[in-house]
């Protein structure tokens, strides 16, 4: 492919990427949000894209990186072909090798992320802590970047129900995309094998919180079970079509912690969860 | 006078030709290098032209009997020609001969008229139109000439007006069948069939002297070991030097678009048009010149290519649209009727390799079931884990715990599906009775990569296959039993080229077998009518058209054909990917097979494919209950020991193929 015209502002989007975990059968592949994520910065035209993984370089991250680089089918002018692979040791945090690599090398002025891995922590902390040691901005929800004007980004932001706000940015920022962004494409074979991996060092630092953690599989979070009390059609069509959470609740604002906590606490004891 | 204008219009038209012939090997030397036996295959040509050629031809006997009287009247009066007004030879003898040939040829041409005259649909038009006339014109040029020649006439007669008039028909009729031939006329089939059928891309299609199957079906393995190669097929130039050779023997007869089901069904896939497609883009231009049906509901003249250009654009227009290659249900029927000999399936297959490996664009659910297969080995996305959870109750030995059987049952992703297990139950049941010393591979079975090789994922039917032949590789069976024919076909013909070769047989196979061998009892058939779907993974793929109907047979069923069955048998629509591609057309394919039943009033259909049984009982409003031929056996399956009868009942509930005691020790023991 031939490198795409450079418009005006040159653009450099990064995106995080993170190894994936099939649910079923626990296999590594690309991560759906991450996948999400790469997606968005294939539709933005004119950009400079750069994909960055922290980690240590396995087979599995092989494996789940070619995930990502098979869907460069026709952005290979982009960046979208190679992934910048920054190694670190399994015990290591991530965040400082992963800032520095972005503020000094990469220099993106738009980072993607997904809101939440597949595996290890998976907690969707990192793009606050790298929000934190950047100083950047950080926006959630991201379902669209509608374009980049004069170092502004305007977001589409999801909000339940479908409903989405519309959100000017000044760059640089990190977005986290969500799921109900746009589906990644196929991942083909082809790109996949011929994309590029290249390794950057950066010093380790050690996660020593890690060290104290057990490892196991999550248990499924309990659902409220849905009591359907409609006894016609209409009714039952307005209970399917409503909002899921309840309608009670209170807002507390400018309360002391103590105040705060009792509130919660007796929610929870009113809802059977604490006897 | 005709005798100093005839050798020079011979031979002027001889050399003409061999330029264009020169311009034509050009036109198919820009595909890619593909060794072939030059001198062998040459020599095969007339056993290839005369057995398998004409064996094709011969379906339809009128057009056979046409054929051989002109183009064997061709031959033999264009060769004596050049002896006789060309080199001057022999006149007086063989004079004679060359009457008896030109007659012949117009004889022919005739009824090549005739059939023109109100053509079917299925004909191209166009230049094609003219073609009995130049027929004509060469047969009845050549016959007037050497009727001096021979004496019947004076040499003198006739003024040099005759002569020039006589000349000119003999000029149209030279380049129609001369010039024609290499210059891209309708006789290019000729000259391109010939080499075609010499330097044929399955040479071990064609029968053999020493016998042998003749048939060669399997796809070719794409070579992955070169990761920087583009894979598959983008430009024309990426086929094969033979695969262009073979578009260029197209004869426009149609015979392809008379079968194909996605064509009937309204799909935008014309497998002529397609061919025809292919020489437009190996010569460069558009398709308006195209004179035959076009893909249904796309107007001709929107496309256009080039050898270097992209078949399918990414966007906009090139040679064809991606769905009219997603439509292809892979059911081999235009290949098994075209007298050609060419490979539509290959082609098809080569080009969505490159858009499913290099572009990742195979549409609808295709990349999803891809990621199933690459995720959890099914196309479903089950937990490989729960492969065996249809047969929780059967207690089915495991290879891995007996190491050894003499029959490895293949079950195939239909254990996924709850009709499908309906059909292995039986088959279980069927094999219980008969005694059989079978095992299962259990979790340990993968699919068989069928529908990924079919959606041109080959990197993913590779990976598959080869775990797969590793795994069957640490056990010891005598041979495979499937009741899936995608798996059979796929583990018979394509794991071969991966290293491994077994003996497999469809499940209708064995049955037919094992009641031979006086293994299996049948009580007598009591049911209504039944007619039986020829699935084409059985069928066209792997000649397998009687073992189901002996079956059918030895259950005392006498079977109500369908107007298209055996080699002619339409496809369910669920071959090659085209249910998860899901091409939107007219009408459904399976809605009309079930029209096909329905002429026959049968009220059972029998299948022997769960895809086919899934299609067919997908038909709403359905003339016939789908019956698997494993259920047909084991609702009429007697057991010779008393202790073990458990009468005959509809296969699929639960306790019926489970073991009885002394059943269970036959098996162990």
């Amino acid at each position: 492919m031939p490198h795409e015209p450079i418009t005006t502002l040159p653009l450099t989007v990064a995106v995080l990427l993170s190894v994936g975990r099939h649910p079923v059968t626990g296999r590594a592949r690309r991560a759906d949000q991450d996948a999400r994520g790469l997606e968005l910065a294939l539709s933005m035209a004119a950009a400079r894209i750069e994909l960055v993984h922290a980690g240590p370089f396995d087979d599995a991250c092989e494996v789940s990186m070619r995930g990502y680089l098979g869907m460069s089918a026709g952005h290979a002018g982009s960046g979208a072909d190679s992934v910048t692979l920054v190694d670190q040791p399994s015990q290591a945090d991530v965040v400082p090798a992963l800032c520095r690599t972005l503020s000094e090398s990469l220099a993106p002025q738009l980072v993607i992320a997904g809101e939440r891995a597949e595996q290890g922590e998976g907690s969707g902390m990192l793009p606050y802590q790298l929000s934190e040691s950047l100083g950047w901005p950080l926006v959630g929800g991201i379902v669209a970047v509608e374009g980049v004007e004069e170092g502004v980004a305007t977001l589409l932001q999801a909000l339940p129900r479908g409903q989405r706000r519309r959100l000017s940015v000044r760059l640089p920022v990190i977005v986290m995309v969500n799921a109900t962004a746009m589906a990644p494409r196929q991942s083909a074979f082809g790109p996949a094998r011929r994309g590029t991996l290249a390794v950057v060092e950066q010093p380790a630092v050690h996660d020593a919180a890690q060290d104290e953690w057990r490892v196991q599989p999550a248990r499924k979070r309990p659902k409220r079970l849905k009591i359907v009390k409609a006894t016609s059609a209409r009714e039952r069509f307005k209970a399917a079509a409503a909002k899921s959470d309840g309608g009670g609740g209170q807002i507390m604002k400018d309360v002391s912690p103590d105040e705060a906590a009792a509130a919660i606490h007796k929610l929870l004891k009113e809802e059977d969860v604490l006897r | 006078m005709l005798d100093t204008l005839l050798p020079i219009l011979i031979f002027v038209a001889l050399a003409l030709a061999a330029i264009g012939a020169w311009r034509r090997i050009r036109l198919w030397r820009q595909g890619c290098p593909s060794p072939v036996p030059f001198f062998r295959g040459l020599a095969a040509v007339p056993r290839r032209y005369l057995v398998d050629l004409h064996h094709v031809v011969a379906r339809d006997k009128v057009m056979s009997n046409t054929h051989v009287a002109t183009a064997g009247g061709f031959v033999l009066a264009a060769v004596l020609m050049i002896l006789v007004h060309g080199l001057n030879l022999a006149e007086g003898i063989l004079g004679w001969p060359l009457l008896a040939a030109s007659a012949v040829m117009f004889g022919g041409s005739l009824f090549v008229m005739r059939r023109r005259r109100r053509p079917p649909a299925r004909l191209s038009r166009g230049p094609w139109m003219r073609l009995p006339w130049s027929l004509m014109a060469f047969s009845l040029g050549v016959f007037l000439i050497t009727l001096p020649t021979v004496g019947v006439l004076p040499e003198d007669i006739g003024s040099w007006v005759l002569a020039l008039l006589l000349a000119t028909v003999v000029a149209w009729g030279l380049g129609e069948m001369f010039l024609g031939m290499t210059w891209g006329g309708p006789m290019k089939h000729a000259f391109a069939g010939a080499l075609h059928l010499a330097f044929h891309r399955r040479p071990e299609r064609f029968s053999s002297r020493h016998g042998g199957e003749g048939r060669s079906t399997g796809l070719k393995a794409l070579n992955l070991d070169d990761d920087q190669a583009p894979l598959g097929v983008e430009t024309p130039s990426d086929f094969t030097w033979n695969q262009l050779l073979g578009f260029d023997a197209c004869v426009q007869c149609g015979r392809c678009e008379a079968v194909c089901p996605a064509f009937a069904a309204g799909q935008p896939l014309n497998p002529k048009k397609l061919i025809q497609d292919m020489v437009v883009g190996m010569a460069g231009g558009s398709d308006a010149h195209y004179a035959g049906s076009p893909y249904p509901d796309k107007p001709v003249g929107e496309h256009h290519g080039d050898p270097q250009g992209p078949i399918v654009a990414r966007e906009g227009r090139a040679l064809l649209n991606a769905e009219t290659l997603w439509s292809c249900t892979t059911c081999r029927a235009c290949v098994e009727e075209c007298p050609m000999m060419i490979e539509h399936v290959d082609a098809i297959v080569d080009m969505r390799r490159f858009l499913t490996l290099e572009r990742g664009d195979t549409p609808n659910k295709g990349a999803e079931v891809l990621d199933n297969l690459i995720a959890t080995d099914n196309p479903g996305g089950f937990d490989p884990g729960s492969r065996m959870h249809w047969a929780a109750d059967l207690d089915l030995p495991l290879m891995r715990d007996v190491e050894q059987a003499e029959v490895l049952l293949w079950l195939g992703d239909g254990v996924f599906d709850m009709r499908n297990q309906r059909t292995l139950r039986a088959l279980v049941k069927v094999l219980r009775a008969a005694g059989v010393d079978f095992a299962v591979l259990g979790d340990e079975e993968r699919d068989s990569g069928d529908v990924a090789r079919r959606l041109g994922d080959e990197a993913t039917f590779q990976s598959l296959a080869r775990r797969n032949i590793a795994t069957l590789a640490h056990y010891r069976f005598q041979r495979i039993v499937t009741c899936d024919p995608h798996s059979f076909h796929v583990l018979r013909n394509e794991y071969g080229e991966l290293g491994g070769h077994y003996e497999v047989f469809h499940h209708s196979t064995y049955i037919a077998e094992l009641h031979e061998a006086g293994r299996l009892h049948f009580t007598p058939w009591k049911g209504g009518t039944v007619t039986y779907h020829d699935p084409c993974y059985l069928g066209r793929y792997n000649g397998e058209y009687e073992a189901p109907r002996n079956v059918l047979k030895a259950l005392g069923i006498e079977v109500a054909e369908m107007g298209r069955s055996g080699y002619r048998s339409r496809c369910c629509g669920g071959g090659g990917g085209a249910a998860i591609t899901d091409i939107p057309g007219k009408q459904r394919i399976p809605d009309m097979r079930m029209k096909d039943v329905r002429e026959t009033g049968a009220e059972l259909v029998a299948v022997g494919c769960p895809q086919c049984t899934a299609m067919l009982e997908g038909v709403v409003d359905t003339p016939a209950e789908v019956r698997d031929i494993a259920e047909f056996a084991a609702d009429a399956v007697t057991h010779e020991d008393t202790s073990a009868a458990d009468g005959p009942s509809r296969g699929g509930h639960g306790d019926d193929a489970s073991p009885t005691a002394s059943t269970r020790k036959e098996v162990m023991s």
